[in-house]
């Protein structure tokens, strides 16, 4: 369903943070890209809808080329591409309702933006979406008054509210402890079970991606290093990834986390 | 290790600025030689200054006894229009300003777009108030319409200017969660960046608004209209009195209007 081709990343500075990635993620399958930091991970997230320009290469969803697209014929496109970010990324001064109805903007008309009248049908997935991560009776707080696991609440529903087909999930545990960390993968995950979404999940954590996901890609300097199960992640693999390290600790006794969280 | 015991025990000092040491002294000696050489430039006519004290001590006395009755219909009059003016120039500067100040922000502005309103900014704020009324009283003669004029293009340097600069340091990442939604520009705009830079905006215009009703008490004294006339109007007849009286209701306005701007940015918070 999603299917990049040689993409090629070369910032002004001259630093080449993707060489030649080819991926293939078929329809429904949830992936984590992991990798040392600097490894390129956020920069493909974001040269798959554009966010970043990619230098060469190609990025099919479905059919369509994403990389050909004109600016207005990208929109369309971003419409089924859902994201979501690194310290929420919330509009922080707009209520949790304005904030989730801000994924229906390639929808709705400027006016009816400008003005908050939203499709009936919006405003009802909207609350659905909230009730459905525990947040319904939220909605007409400041997206600043939220704690830090809501406020990634609120942002997965912005991002599902536009029906996507994909999710692009960058870091989205980054900045919450561990449980809260674990309670919001299970989140990603289940939701895009139900709706049988794609997903390409930036994280850090190895033993938590090895914990939800269904296959991993390791990246080092722009380059996959890894592509496989989570149960493939070995030591030797994880110091081909990062570098030499006592990985022991890292490698997670799965059935043990599960019985915790 | 070896490193490490040459270090201990010896003082640490920050890093100077200017690394060069004849340089740093040459710095600071130059200064302070031209500010010497500065002041004795400075001419003062001990003897006027002691005539003068006179003038300036009935001047002082007369704000112990504000005369507001003798010419109230002339400070009633005046203060009306410089409200008018205040009020209307920080409405049509303001409404001029937005447009201006996004595409003075480099973070969403193409480049070009970028230099064309720089360079507004950049000639509203290097003609000053004055010169600028100057020349507007003598294209639209004397009156309010000069000072409005004025007012207005003043308004639009400064409100510009700071709030592109608001715009540029706003939090990218919240502009493009938005943007990655499929939002169109407009909408891009009204959710990913006017939330981030509204109270600012509000801010900047109340402050505005209060500099425009001073300025336009300054504006009369070259014809541009509105109180400054009437005060000017007052000191040339020595009515030190009435010129107080003027001088008074500015300030309770100014302040009112600072009390107000108060309470407004921090609802708006």
């Amino acid at each position: 369903m999603l299917r990049l081709e040689k993409l090629v990343k070369t910032y002004k500075t001259g630093d080449q943070a993707l060489k030649a990635v080819d991926l293939n993620v078929p329809e429904g399958q949830v992936l984590a890209l992991i990798g040392p930091s600097g490894a390129g991970k956020s920069t493909l997230i974001r040269c798959i809808n554009r966010l970043v320009e990619p230098t060469s290469g190609s990025v099919f969803l479905g059919d369509v080329d994403l990389t050909r697209l004109s600016m207005s014929a990208l929109r369309r496109q971003r419409r089924r591409m859902g994201m979501i970010f690194q310290e929420y990324a919330l509009v922080e001064r707009l209520t949790v309702m304005e904030n989730v109805l801000s994924g229906r903007l390639g929808y709705v008309g400027f006016w009816r933006s400008f003005l908050r009248k939203y499709p009936q049908s919006d405003v009802d997935e909207a609350f659905r979406l909230l009730d459905r991560v525990g947040l319904a009776h939220m909605a007409d707080k400041r997206a600043d008054e939220l704690s830090g696991g809501q406020r990634q609440r609120v942002g997965i529903c912005r991002a599902l509210i536009q029906d996507p087909a994909l999710l692009l999930v960058d870091e989205p545990t980054a900045s919450l402890d561990p449980k809260t960390s674990r309670q919001i993968m299970r989140l990603i995950c289940e939701l895009c079970k139900e709706r049988g979404l794609a997903a390409i999940i930036n994280i850090h954590d190895v033993a938590l991606a090895q914990m939800f996901v269904q296959r991993v890609i390791g990246l080092r300097f722009g380059a996959v290093e890894f592509d496989g199960l989570p149960e493939g992640l070995t030591p030797e693999v994880l110091t081909t990834i990062y570098g030499e390290e006592d990985w022991e600790a890292t490698i997670e006794k799965v059935d043990e986390d599960e019985a915790l969280a | 290790m070896s490193e490490l015991n040459e270090l201990v025990g010896r003082p640490w000092k920050k890093p100077p600025f200017v690394k060069r040491a004849w340089l740093r002294w040459a710095m600071v000696l130059g200064f302070v030689a031209y500010l010497i050489a500065a002041y004795l430039t400075i001419e003062v006519n001990w003897a006027r200054v002691y005539e003068g004290l006179e003038r300036g001590k009935q001047f002082i006395l007369a704000f112990a006894n504000p005369d507001f009755a003798s010419r109230s219909g002339d400070i009633w009059d005046g203060m009306i229009e410089s409200i008018i003016m205040t009020v209307a120039s920080s409405v049509v500067g303001i409404v001029i300003s937005i447009p201006i100040a996004l595409g003075a922000a480099r973070n969403i502005a193409p480049l070009p777009v970028y230099l064309i309103c720089r360079s507004i900014i950049a000639v509203s704020r290097a003609l000053q108030e004055i010169i600028v009324a100057i020349l507007l009283v003598a294209i639209f003669g004397f009156g309010p319409l000069a000072g409005f004029l004025t007012l207005s293009f003043a308004t639009i340097g400064f409100l510009s200017k700071l709030l592109a600069e608001d715009i540029e340091s706003m939090d990218r990442v919240q502009a493009e969660a938005i943007k990655a939604s499929g939002a169109k520009w407009a909408q891009w705009i009204n959710y990913g960046v006017q939330p981030q830079v509204m109270p600012r905006l509000i801010g900047l215009s109340i402050y505005r608004l209060d500099i425009n009703f001073r300025e336009s008490a300054i504006l009369g004294l070259v014809g541009a209209g509105g109180i400054g006339a009437t005060l000017n109007t007052a000191f040339d007849r020595y009515e030190y009195d009435t010129a107080a009286a003027i001088l008074l209701v500015i300030i309770v306005i100014v302040m009112a209007l600072e009390y107000l701007s108060g309470i407004i940015r921090e609802r708006v918070q």
